[in-house]
């Protein structure tokens, strides 16, 4: 790229003026006229029978414009709610789902009845008066239990719980490390599920034009045109009936990829109620059914040398999948292929498996897999070193892929792009003070305090993706993004990608790549996204921190096409040779004569004209699709530290350093943005979130912000971060994805400084969420 | 979520919100700053027939010493507690519970009588009110605290009663709040309050119980003079807490030890 002047600057976000001052447009500040709205009614059991629905007072309800259960969707909606084979293609059982459920309930919030009303509160009112009588069953809410053969089923007449059970590699394959081990750990490491909680919850406005036969949704959404894509499926249109507007959206971190009921649901009212509906999330609602993350538990062994060198590792991954299968729900087994982390094993056995419970579904929640897989080998690596008294630090150097050595082919046939592990160890390791506060350690132990430093070498593979991967996980579509930039007569450059921003920042950091290339001034530029009527035909949307290092690349590229044409054009206008005309800084001049020129806008401007080369059309715009040749590879080095109060239990978090490497930088407030974030949802994991529901009846006990432990900003110390630049040989921005990183880190180093703390009491680990009353218990059955 | 249809009054003065309970009934609320009351309503956990608001009652938003008491008006905001000099010169534990309480947004608009008359466990003031020996007045009579707080969410106001002030001894000596949380804005897990008072402890214990607690075997232990380590150990006598999501039963008594001791200390310093 030529001397760039944006790329690589604190360009202050352009979004947020419009945001912060309440400017922004989100779901719930759109209406259309005579819109009903919706109120949905919800199963408040986890396992049930539905006997009867008496929907006769509901309808007579003032305002009420119709209530409607599964049969009124019948003819309206057709197939199921899909699952992707995403990863796991050999599924054994995958329950079928109708966005509304007929016979049977198997989570707490699955969908019964829906309200139509003129306004939100008489739909709300009326709800309350739909009568619906249920024979209770069983609920599974154990996934060990719901493995056994004799356990009840989570689905009434299905053969058993397990929806999937895939072994990637066999026990033969770490045979032989587990042979020369000098000394094997292990350990029973949970994931507790959690919640999403955006700030903005979900939302759908569908409107149907019946004459027209045209559909317009506009939906809270990280993934419009999939979403297009399943809804008009279901409907029986054609993708060009149907239009997706997804706008402003206040957060997301997964929850809004996949489609939900709800987004078939409303349309198909908007169809047979023949007039435009509305349907706003509540935040118990919110809670309760976006689908959740993590959810797992697994089973890791790990043999070593007793000089630190790790050898192989065996694991089994355990998926609380939920009452369904989520679209990307199979994603998650991804923690099997990066159970390696940043280390060299000889060999690894890895397997997975996914059991239906009656519970919300899981799906892809910030990081989905990689935070586990992360949290998996950096605790078993400190117990490790824990075993062998080594330094935390000296076994990660021992073992790390080391620079040379990229790209790295890991143990399961993936290519680690490039990296320098050792090197954002170090910095980390000197901007938390490691020596010192060791020798801080070891005076407070002398006088009865717990401090611990725990640290995390994460890596991650982001960047969906190149399409021989992922086509065939999600059933034929591949990741590969597009992007289109067209530039008007007067020079105004319009940029439109498939990716679609949650909070993510595109709106600048598309503009600064393209500013550069182009050498035009950021503010012509403007980037559109979420519409699928605009740009190109198919947009892939926004996850796996795949935006930059695809949508971003497929946009540089367009930028380079439309350059290209602009070159031809100014050939013709100077009077040179094409291949003597040389771009830069807004300006084709010819080479060696830079007062021979054509600015940019002037090209533009020309190229609506009438003097164009032979064979040129008119216009000056570009389509790209970028299909990666490979994933890319982020990493670095976070460290936590944490002192426990011997009495409470209270784990105080006291610094966190992150150092992130995610190769070329191309707005550092934004990265820095990215890792607060994302750093501040992995602790909260580790020390604060849980959805919990009662493990008899299945009922949701943390249905409120009162009780779902959101940590606010009082418990987070300030962040120091800094970055190491080593950039990805897989794109020519070198660039990889940072949305991730931060959580994919962060419950690892948390963890293992809470197990570090414990451990002169002899306690190796610590389970997620360290709650002090956790915390208090175990230091009390240690102390006995 | 949307609340269920109420009806809702606006009243200028205690006699016309008494008039105004009395006409709704029972299932009538009292609008304070809404910041307990709105969220259930919103949950549908309370569905009020009426709310009469009383935030109009300016009278009842006051600070005042009188007689060697202070006088908070039942309006008065944790925010104007907080910051009151009065309230930091005559009873600088009251400001300091007032700073604990929520967040900003819960601060500015929460008010005593509103705590007071809610009778959360995990509230706050009644812990003092109860361990100073406070007195609850309302528009028709005077309540001590000890026969205020009868359980949860439960007080011995009548229908049409309103809490205009409560009156606290002055107490100036040293003093203690600490309350255990997860989170800034969360209420207490347990709360334990110590003040030196006449040379004597008054210990108080928020969330431990259906209703406030007053440890009166700490009280009695430091009297005698034992240690504050010591004496803590008898907090949590008699104490059956329920447990809930963020403690267990065991861990609440615990900690009713370990932050009366603390309060004790900290108090000293």
């Amino acid at each position: 790229m030529a001397v760039t002047q944006l790329v690589g600057a604190k360009v202050h976000r352009r979004e947020d003026p419009r945001l912060i001052t309440g400017h922004g447009h989100f779901i719930d500040d759109f209406t259309r006229t005579g819109a009903a709205y919706a109120t949905f009614v919800r199963s408040p059991l986890a396992h049930a029978r539905i006997k009867s629905i008496d929907v006769t007072d509901a309808a007579k309800a003032p305002g009420v414009v119709g209530v409607y259960t599964a049969r009124d969707f019948k003819g309206q909606l057709a197939g199921t709610h899909p699952a992707a084979p995403a990863f796991v293609a050999e599924k054994k059982y995958v329950p079928e789902r109708f966005p509304i459920a007929e016979k049977e309930v198997t989570y707490q919030g699955e969908i019964v009845a829906v309200v139509l009303a003129e306004s939100r509160g008489q739909a709300a009112d009326a709800a309350n008066l739909i009568q619906v009588e249920y024979d209770e069953l069983p609920a599974v809410m154990d996934v060990e239990k719901a493995m056994q053969s004799g356990s009840p089923k989570a689905h009434e007449g299905a053969a058993d719980n397990i929806c999937w059970d895939l072994t990637y590699t066999g026990p033969e394959v770490s045979d032989a490390a587990f042979k020369e081990a000098d000394v094997v750990v292990k350990e029973r490491i949970l994931q507790n599920r959690v919640a999403p909680v955006p700030m903005e919850p979900r939302g759908v406005l569908a409107e149907y034009e019946g004459f027209d036969k045209k559909l317009t949704i506009w939906m809270s959404s990280q993934n419009p045109h999939f979403i297009r894509l399943f809804v008009s499926g279901s409907m029986g249109l054609k993708e060009s009936q149907v239009r997706v507007i997804s706008p402003d959206v206040g957060g997301g971190f997964g929850s809004k990829i996949s489609p939900y009921p709800e987004d078939y649901l409303v349309p198909a009212l908007s169809r047979i109620a023949e007039r435009p509906v509305k349907w706003i999330e509540t935040r118990t609602e919110s809670i309760q059914n976006a689908t959740h993350g993590r959810g797992q538990y697994y089973d890791v062994e790990v043999a070593a040398k007793k000089d630190g060198t790790l050898l192989g590792m065996r694991m089994t991954q355990f998926l609380d999948v939920g009452a369904y299968v989520g679209t990307f729900s199979a994603f998650q087994a991804c923690a099997c292929l990066m159970a390696g982390g940043a280390y060299k094993w000889k060999g690894i056995s890895a397997r997975t498996v996914g059991v239906l419970t009656n519970r919300v579904p899981t799906d892809p929640y910030r990081g989905a897999g990689r935070p586990e897989a992360t949290h998996l080998v950096e605790r078993m690596v400190d117990l490790v070193a824990l075993e062998l008294k080594m330094d935390p630090v000296e076994i990660r150097r021992k073992n790390f892929i080391q620079p040379q050595e990229f790209p790295f082919t890991q143990n399961f046939g993936l290519v680690v792009d490039s990296g320098d592990y050792d090197k954002a160890l170090d910095r980390a390791l000197e901007l938390v003070g490691y020596e010192e506060l060791r020798k801080k350690q070891a005076e407070l132990r002398k006088q009865g305090r717990y401090l611990g430093i725990g640290i995390s070498t994460w890596i991650e593979l982001c960047g969906f993706g190149p399409s021989a991967a992922t086509a065939p996980a999600t059933g034929g579509i591949a990741l590969v993004e597009s992007a289109q930039v067209r530039v008007t007569p007067t020079g105004a450059v319009l940029v439109y990608t498939g990716t679609h921003s949650h909070g993510q920042g595109h709106e600048t950091t598309f503009p600064q790549i393209v500013a550069d290339q182009l050498g035009v001034p950021y503010d012509s530029i403007e980037l559109r996204h979420g519409d699928t009527a605009e740009g190109t035909s198919f947009g892939y949307g926004t996850y796996g921190s795949r935006s930059l290092a695809v949508g971003g690349v497929a946009i540089s590229r367009a930028t380079g096409k439309v350059i290209d044409k602009g070159k031809k054009l100014a050939a013709h206008m100077l009077e040179a040779a094409e291949e003597d005309i040389v771009f830069e800084h807004g300006s084709f001049h010819v080479k060696g004569s830079p007062d021979k020129a054509k600015a940019f806008g002037e090209v533009a401007f020309a190229s609506y004209g009438m003097n164009l080369p032979q064979g040129m059309e008119q216009g000056l715009e570009a389509v790209a699709y970028f299909d990666p040749p490979n994933l890319v590879w982020p990493f670095g080095t976070h460290i936590a530290v944490v002192e426990i109060d011997a009495e409470t239990g209270h784990a105080q978090l006291q610094k966190y350093v992150a150092v992130d490497d995610c190769g070329n930088i191309i707005n550092p407030m934004i990265v820095d943005g990215q890792i607060h974030g994302g750093a501040v949802q992995g602790i909260a994991q580790a020390l604060y979130e849980e959805v919990v529901y009662d493990e008899e009846t299945g009922q949701l006990k943390t249905g409120t912000m009162i009780d779902y432990m959101l940590p606010s900003i009082g418990e987070i110390p300030p962040l120091i971060l800094d970055h190491t630049v080593t950039p990805s040989p897989t794109n020519e921005l070198g660039v990889k994805g940072i949305g991730e990183a931060g959580t994919i880190a962060a419950s690892a180093a948390v963890i293992n400084a809470i197990c570090d703390a414990l451990s002169p009491l002899g306690i190796k680990h610590v389970d997620m969420p360290a709650s002090p009353d956790k915390l208090w218990h175990m230091m009390k059955e240690a102390g006995k | 979520m949307i609340p269920a249809a109420f009806e809702y009054a606006h009243a200028s003065s205690v006699d016309e919100a008494s008039k105004l309970l009395s006409k709704f009934g029972e299932d009538a609320k009292v609008l304070a700053g809404g910041h307990s009351l709105i969220p259930l309503m919103r949950l549908r956990l309370a569905q009020p027939a009426a709310l009469v608001d009383i935030n109009g009652i300016k009278e009842l938003d006051n600070i005042s010493e009188r007689g060697g008491k202070l006088h908070i008006g039942a309006l008065t905001r944790h925010v104007t507690i907080q910051n009151s000099s009065v309230v930091k010169d005559k009873l600088p534990l009251l400001a300091e519970i007032a700073g604990e309480v929520g967040d900003n947004q819960v601060r500015n608009m929460g008010t005593m009588g509103g705590v007071i008359a809610h009778a959360d466990a995990a509230g706050d003031y009644p812990t003092l009110a109860l361990m100073l020996d406070a007195d609850v007045v309302t528009n028709q009579r005077t309540i001590h605290a000890r026969d205020f707080f009868k359980d949860l969410f439960t007080t011995s106001l009548g229908p049409d009663e309103i809490v205009t002030e409560v009156v606290f001894p002055v107490a100036n000596g040293p003093h203690k709040y600490i309350k255990f949380r997860r989170r800034l804005f969360d209420w207490a897990i347990v709360g334990v309050a110590a003040q030196k008072m006449n040379g004597d402890w008054r210990i108080g214990l928020t969330n431990v119980g259906p209703t406030p607690v007053r440890a009166t075997a700490v009280e009695e232990a430091l009297h005698k003079g034992a240690k504050p380590e010591e004496a803590a150990l008898h907090a949590s006598d008699g104490l059956d807490p329920s447990g809930d999501l963020r403690a267990s039963p065991e861990y609440k008594k615990h900690l009713a030890r370990v932050l009366t001791k603390r309060a004790i200390q900290q108090a000293q310093q």
